[in-house]
């Protein structure tokens, strides 16, 4: 058994400091979570043992030998890999899956040698997958492949290699069900060959099926380090929040009004096949399903943002619209807080107030198009307001504020646009416990001002605690509809995963 | 004692930090400022209000040109063909009163419509086509070169020309046409053009829409704003002052050489990439291209002035470029 400490660690950037005398330590042949909210410093501290960083002060050592970690390279020597979230910034998507294994021998073991033995990498691949219980062909692209099939590629590259600890950031947030288990399955295969993981994750539950410990941090700091049989769920929450947090759903409003958006046998291209659903005002829908069922093609084609469209009508108030962009969508009252939030839901160079105001600009325009610049700052800082968006000023660019932070302003801005039927895909996704109440209780606001919403998760428990009524979506179908008073977690599952 | 170690850590850091983000925001206007102080120190010639004039005149066309690129810049775009659309604008703009003795209306509608035609034809294939920006330009300036090379049959018009049937044209420019090009109307027509682009991109809704759209493509598309339609805007407004530009340099020059529009590309870019960061702006705007304009007019008056010959400014323009876009890249790292 081999133990990995780090010692005091710190560090700074300009004006933060980002960890503050941390100590933290993995055994081989465990798996250790490391989790704490948004900004608390989790994956500053492994990106710190993975090499990422060279400013840091402190002491890392393996079975008390000191250790030099400054860069990746010395890092992995070391025996230290580490699989990013975002898979797609590893991984060469016009090599094959084999070349991405083998990437780091390419680079580092062919010493004088000029010619790529290519049967010898790919019998090597091969090897290292079947070893994983994994089967992918060796020869086909990486960018064919799902999200899924990249990781295991990215792990398979990291034990490629001497790999002695395997730090896994977020593995499971893009990860479907089936997906998920089949991820635990070679985490458990690496434990047996006395690897060490140290597995960060926002998801409580999985970490309580997999992890042997815990470490939790808040604040740049570690608040706690314990077995995970000596915790449970809710105290946890409490050391990452250093509070009691309280009932997390608010209040289900049960009046409801008339049926705002009708869709009927919408179809496009891909995914979404003869879908219809309705939603009154004051209502919460839910569209339950796993990742990949079409919750994502559905929102965006209800928005007109996604594929091309082959059948289906939308009425919204009684009356046909069409939506074949998302001008038209915005111009009938629709609204989409989108999944992809840094890509599609707000721009990061930008300010606070320019984000907030942007869906609606008309409203702050005078004649000849000039802008209302007063009236577009004293809305924002209303809404800053009104949705606690931690942010020094209105006019902080975007890019500095925390994951919940951002959401925020995805959701502001649709705010001020006031639309009546607001769609939400994924709001919680990456977002910290806090600041998921927080949206919870926001969407809880819009339904009882009698706004219609689309509430669309792969979290089942999410579903659950604030919708109405659900739709359970498999492979771009309804497959049934259900009153949420009447239903749980376990018969959502069961639709989501194509039983009927 | 633990907080002491702190303060003393943060302070070398935040210092060099900022010396960063002040010579981010100020350098080209120091940089301008210095380079007036040693080319006058140098010949007093240089500060004399004659040679001022000299340079805002010279950097006029470079200026409007780059006002152009700059606004596909904003959306995240990159007009390269600006410079043969100002070499086209200013053969059609000649010919017409040349070849065919039109008057000074006619001939300056029918550039500016042959301009557009090319803003339409950029804007289709990108926005329809998904040619990314420089490339589907790339090609542009080509077409457009070759064009208004067939155009003038690969001669420079001038009055009095002699045509290929062997006769001399007979057209002549109009003297209110001539006007255009001479002191002040030229500079004037610059000032006008960098302030209402300015305010259009700062104070419009507009404006605005094309920063968003620069910024996050998709965001601005999910938040309503019609992408395509904004794009097609920039690709035509960028043609539109490459036109202006051509039409300038016509009345000028009152010639249409071959190709006399092309030298004008290297410096409209390199004008609207130094006003990236002018004040710390960080994007594309109407004000720091001027500013830049002014940069590079200033070096390449004050080195003709030392006698550096002009087949090596090429060599301080291009630097100046590469400098802007390193100050530019650093900063968004």
């Amino acid at each position: 058994m081999t133990t990995l400490k780090m010692k005091n660690v710190s560090i700074e950037f300009p004006g933060v400091k980002a960890l503050n005398m941390v100590d933290f330590s993995v055994e081989s042949g465990k798996t250790h979570a490391l989790i704490g909210a948004n900004g608390a410093g989790k994956s500053t501290l492994m990106k710190v043992l993975s090499g990422a960083y060279d400013h840091y002060t402190g002491e890392i050592s393996m079975d008390g030998q000191p250790m030099t970690i400054r860069s990746p390279k010395s890092a992995m020597d070391s025996g230290i890999q580490i699989v990013y979230q975002e898979v797609d910034t590893a991984l060469i998507p016009y090599l094959t899956v084999g070349e991405n294994i083998m990437l780091m021998d390419t680079v580092h073991n062919m010493g004088k040698k000029q010619w790529v033995n290519w049967k010898n990498l790919h019998s090597k691949a091969a090897a290292i997958l079947s070893e994983m219980n994994v089967t992918l062909p060796t020869k086909k692209l990486v960018s064919e492949l799902t999200l899924a099939e990249k990781q295991m590629v990215l792990i398979a590259r990291a034990v490629s290699k001497d790999c002695r600890f395997l730090i896994l950031d977020e593995p499971t947030a893009p990860l479907s069900h089936t997906e998920t288990s089949e991820l635990f399955r070679i985490v458990q295969e690496l434990k047996r060959r006395d690897v060490g993981i140290i597995f960060i994750s926002h998801r409580l539950p999985e970490i309580f099926d997999i992890c042997d410990d815990i470490t939790i941090m808040r604040n740049g700091e570690v608040v706690e380090t314990q077995s995970i049989s000596d915790t449970d769920q809710n105290k946890v929450v409490e050391y990452m929040l250093g509070q009691k947090l309280g009932e997390q759903f608010p209040q289900k409003s049960m009046t409801m009004g008339n049926t705002v958006l009708e869709v009927k046998g919408l179809t496009d291209k891909e995914k979404i096949k003869d879908l219809s659903i309705y939603v009154r005002a004051g209502e919460i829908v839910g569209i339950a399903g796993l990742v990949g069922a079409g919750k994502t093609e559905f929102c965006k084609a209800l928005f007109g943002a996604g594929g091309k469209l082959l059948a289906g009508e939308v009425k919204i108030n009684g009356k046909r619209v069409s939506v074949k962009n998302p001008f038209e969508a915005v111009k009938n009252g629709l609204a989409l807080v989108p999944e992809e939030r840094r890509k599609e839901g707000i721009l990061v160079y930008e300010s606070v107030e320019s984000n907030l105001t942007v869906a609606n600009l008309g409203l702050f325009s005078k004649e000849l198009s000039f802008l209302d610049r007063k009236k577009e700052k004293l809305v924002a800082k209303a809404v800053i307001n009104r949705l606690g968006i931690k942010t020094p000023s209105e006019e902080t660019k975007v890019q500095n504020l925390s994951g919940g932070n951002q959401q925020k302003v995805a959701i502001g801005k649709w705010l001020v646009a006031e639309a009546d039927v607001y769609i939400f895909d994924e709001p919680t996704k990456g977002v910290d416990v806090g600041a998921k109440k927080d949206i919870f209780n926001l969407i809880a606001e819009l339904a009882s001002r009698g706004k219609a919403i689309i509430y669309a998760s792969s979290e089942a428990s999410e579903i659950i605690g604030i919708t109405n009524r659900v739709y359970c979506l498999y492979d771009g179908k309804s497959v049934k509809e259900l009153e949420t008073n009447s239903t749980n977690e376990e018969e959502l599952l069961f639709y989501s995963t194509g039983g009927r | 004692m633990e907080a002491n170690i702190t303060a003393k850590k943060q302070t070398p850091a935040k210092t060099s930090f900022d010396l960063f983000q002040f010579f981010y925001k100020y350098g080209t206007i120091i940089t301008i400022i210095a380079l007036i102080i040693i080319f006058s120190l140098a010949n007093p010639a240089f500060i004399q209000g004659n040679n001022i004039v000299n340079i805002l005149r010279s950097i006029s066309i470079v200026t409007i040109i780059a006002i152009g690129i700059t606004i596909s810049l904003t959306v995240d775009g990159f007009d390269l063909s600006v410079g043969s659309v100002a070499s086209l604008s200013n053969a059609i703009v000649i010919s017409m009163f040349v070849w065919f003795s039109q008057n000074t209306f006619v001939a300056i509608i029918s550039a500016i419509a042959a301009a557009l035609i090319v803003g339409i034809l950029n804007s289709i294939m990108i926005v329809k086509m998904r040619i990314p920006d420089m490339l589907m330009t790339l090609a542009t300036m080509f077409i457009i070169q070759g064009t208004a090379l067939t155009y003038t049959k690969g001669a420079t018009v001038s009055q009095n020309m002699v045509l290929p049937d062997g006769t001399m044209a007979e057209g002549l420019i109009s003297p209110f046409f001539s006007k255009i090009g001479q002191v002040p109307w030229i500079i004037l027509i610059m000032v006008v053009v960098v302030l209402v682009v300015h305010i259009f991109l700062t104070y419009t809704k507009h404006g605005r829409y094309m920063y968003v759209i620069g910024g996050n493509k998709e965001a601005a598309r999910l938040s309503g704003i019609p992408v395509n339609k904004y794009k097609v805007a920039a690709y035509l407004l960028s043609a539109l002052f490459a036109a202006i530009g051509g039409i300038v340099l016509a009345s000028r020059v009152m010639t249409s050489e071959i190709n006399s529009g092309a030298p004008y590309l290297m410096d409209s870019v390199a004008a609207a990439f130094i006003g990236f960061s002018v004040l710390g702006a960080g994007k594309p705007n109407a004000f720091g291209t001027f500013v830049g304009a002014v940069l590079i007019g200033i070096l390449a008056n004050g080195l003709v002035m030392m006698s550096v010959p002009y087949y090596a400014m090429d060599i301080v323009k291009g630097t100046v470029l590469a400098f802007a876009l390193a100050i530019t890249y650093y900063k968004q790292k």
